[in-house]
């Protein structure tokens, strides 16, 4: 469900924009940073893979269903920046390649629905990690709960564009009390998807894992000392 | 003898997680040889092959091309001489047509306008790929991806080609298309395999790999019909084939520096 | 020539439309919009105008209507939308067709119906006559910054594999008799990501090999 054309007015369209430009430059020099040239296609096959995800609607309730939003499982997955830059190209090529989500709304949309997710989703990630006991399997947990709380800040933030750029006078008690009720639901199922699937690749690939390096590091040392020794 | 082409010398790596994967491998191929190295799942051949272009870099031992060591600061150099076809078409051809896909190995070596398009044709003709320069690679089939795939390579102009698992998921007649195209190049090549027919078919010489190390080093036709050899290192001929049963005319001739019949270690 | 190069999206085409130089056709997009965006409501004439110019344009494209007419459908969510706001607006109220509605409701809701309507189709006509790498090569011109090209790119090329790989697991659940229903299925549909994550980021890491194999130092050759 991308923002299209005329949803938001001309001033905040380019004012969301330019928050996204600054949002993904800022992510390319600190993914270069942390992953050098192995940048681009680490993050294109990542956006790759937060694409297909969004294909794969998953049943909610009574025929409904939904689809990963995707930014926190990638900020958990390989770190907030080149989870904002994975997801922000994705919105571009949505945009450009499948008229998905209008031109003018393409910065809202990457604010929306990449750097709030991707955002969101790292600070509760890593402040729940901060109180969880630090093992592997707290991992998934974090990332379900920063999964879960990141849909409804971004439906939030969507209510608090639309008042200020937003077409028509709409009571906003009302407005919010419905998209925060909506996305909590909808949140629900990202929790409960993102925490299965990271468990699902912590179980098998741990060392893939960026949001739980700070917990498998003791690890590796142990195994070395052990190889050393053999 | 002159300097081979490939020489690795007790080549011993463990993965950083400890596990270790080659137990000291000697290894040494000459120009215009076309060697086959074979050996089970797990030998080391995909570890021993990242080896020769300096992605992993040697616990113990040496790898010299040509006479050049892979180390860090000849890596470039390294990397032009040792071509390396990797066994999915579809992580060696990442660019947005066939023709910038050959092109970025030859650009990267600093080659633009022209020449850069020279090289490119020229490495397309020789897999036969020309006419698909413009399209993109994800809709070629297998078997055509497979060729581009050799030609990225080839028009870096390698001294050594390394082709591993070249045979895997061909249809038979894109597998005959691809030895055709591997017998017509004037270049040596090393090429894993677990395909044993094509390696009796295209290479005079075989090594077998097992548990990391070298366990046989000889004439192709000899290690296929060593059967103790054969079951000790989980080698299987497929069923039918019988390398006694092929005329000794069409075996391919080794053109130089035949492998020698020694046991290491 | 075989029918399957280019995108989902693409028409296969040799119109002037086509042909345009891609970093144009993006800013002639963005500019457009950016018009559409700004007219006021109520200025019906201007928005007859505009769809009048873009009509024009999916003519000279000759993409058929009925080609973009049905890739409509990623407008369906906001036109309920659209439809919705004449009832839940507040502000003075109006008639029509026989309901009491909000009046600043029913003009919002018929411009973002609008304004949403231009937008698609403008985007659809975009991708419809352009080709993947020709839009990189234009953004490219419009300075985005190489890496975001180059991440796109790999985006592009990766597409269709990893949705394939998708596709195949989907294959292989349904062959087992598993089709997801409701939530106790997400499990399996969480699994069958967790497992994609993984291929994709092997590949990615494969990918990179390939590019270092080949000389990469981290910049493009052009």
């Amino acid at each position: 469900m991308h923002v299209p054309d005329g949803f938001l007015d001309a001033p905040t369209s380019v004012a969301t924009g330019a928050v996204a430009v600054v949002a993904v430059g800022v992510s390319l020099r600190k993914a270069r940073e942390e992953l050098d040239d192995r940048t681009a296609p680490l993050a294109g096959l990542v956006a790759a893979f937060i694409f297909a995800t969004q294909m794969l609607n998953f049943p909610v309730a009574g025929g409904t269903s939904g689809h990963l939003m995707g930014g926190a499982i990638a900020a958990v997955l390989v770190g907030p920046w080149t989870g904002v830059l994975a997801t922000s190209v994705v919105f571009l090529v949505q945009c450009l390649l499948f008229a998905d989500g209008g031109i003018t709304a393409l910065g809202t949309n990457i604010v929306l629905m990449g750097v709030t997710t991707v955002v969101v989703g790292w600070f509760v990630f890593r402040g729940v990690q901060a109180v969880l006991p630090r093992t592997t399997a707290m991992v998934p947990v974090a990332a379900g709960i920063g999964a879960f709380v990141s849909v409804p800040v971004a439906a939030l933030l969507f209510v608090g564009l639309y008042a200020v750029g937003g077409a028509a006078d709409i009571p906003l008690g009302q407005l919010t009390g419905a998209m925060v009720g909506v996305h909590v639901l909808i949140g629900l199922g990202e929790g409960v998807i993102t925490f299965l699937a990271v468990g699902s690749i912590i179980a098998v690939r741990p060392d893939l894992v960026h949001g739980a390096r700070s917990v498998l590091k003791t690890r590796t040392l142990e195994v070395r000392t052990a190889g050393a020794a053999a | 003898m002159s300097v081979p082409v490939l020489d690795v010398q007790g080549l011993a790596y463990a993965y950083p997680d400890g596990h270790q994967a080659l137990f000291g491998v000697d290894l040494h191929v000459h120009a215009g040889e076309r060697v086959a190295l074979l050996g089970p799942n797990g030998a080391g051949k995909t570890t021993l092959v990242l080896h020769l272009n300096g992605i992993l870099v040697a616990g113990q031992g040496s790898v010299s091309v040509s006479g050049l060591p892979v180390e860090k600061k000849h890596l470039a150099e390294i990397r032009r001489r040792v071509g390396i076809v990797f066994q999915d078409p579809d992580d060696q051809l990442f660019m947005g047509t066939v023709r910038a896909d050959v092109g970025f190995g030859p650009a990267n070596l600093g080659l633009s306008g022209a020449a850069l398009d020279a090289r490119v044709m020229d490495a397309l003709d020789k897999v036969g790929m020309t006419e698909f320069a413009d399209r993109p690679p994800h809709h070629l089939s297998f078997g055509q991806r497979r060729r581009v795939a050799v030609a990225t390579v080839l028009a870096m102009e390698p001294e050594i080609l390394v082709l591993d698992e070249p045979s895997s998921n061909l249809d038979p007649a894109s597998r005959r298309e691809l030895a055709d195209i591997l017998r017509s190049l004037d270049v040596t090549v090393l090429m894993v395999t677990h395909d044993l027919p094509y390696a009796l078919e295209l290479c005079p010489r075989s090594v077998v790999l097992s548990d990391g190390h070298v366990v046989a080093d000889g004439a192709t036709y000899d290690v296929l019909t060593d059967d103790a050899l054969m079951r000790a290192n989980r080698l299987e001929l497929p069923f039918g084939f019988d390398p006694r049963t092929i005329d000794a005319g069409l075996l391919p001739v080794a053109t130089r520096g035949r492998g020698s019949d020694t046991l290491p270690g | 020539m075989g029918g399957a190069h280019g995108h989902q999206l693409h028409f296969h085409g040799h119109s002037p439309v086509h042909r345009a130089p891609a970093h144009l056709k993006i800013v002639a997009l963005v500019v457009f919009m950016l018009v559409v965006v700004a007219t006021p409501r109520g200025w019906w004439p201007a928005y007859a105008a505009y769809l009048a110019v873009l009509l024009a344009v999916v003519a000279t494209s000759r993409v058929p209507p009925t080609y973009l007419l049905k890739r409509m459908v990623v407008e369906v969510p906001f036109v309920f939308f659209a439809l919705l706001l004449p009832f839940v607006a507040t502000g003075p109220e109006t008639e029509f067709l026989g309901l009491t509605v909000s009046e600043s409701g029913l003009h919002a809701g018929a411009k973002l119906l609008v304004t949403a309507t231009l937008g698609v189709i403008a985007s659809l006509t975009l991708a419809a006559t352009t080709e993947p790498q020709a839009l990189l090569r234009g953004l490219t011109r419009l300075r985005m910054p190489a890496l975001l090209v180059q991440i796109m790119g790999f985006m592009v090329r990766y597409l269709e594999v990893v949705t394939d790989e998708l596709r195949r697991m989907k294959v292989a659940r349904e062959s087992r008799g598993f089709s997801a229903r409701d939530p106790r299925h997400w499990p399996v549909l969480a699994r069958s990501f967790g497992a994609l994550f993984i291929r994709s980021f092997e590949r990615g890491e494969r990918v990179h090999l390939a590019m270092l194999s080949r000389g990469y130092t981290g910049k493009m050759p052009s």
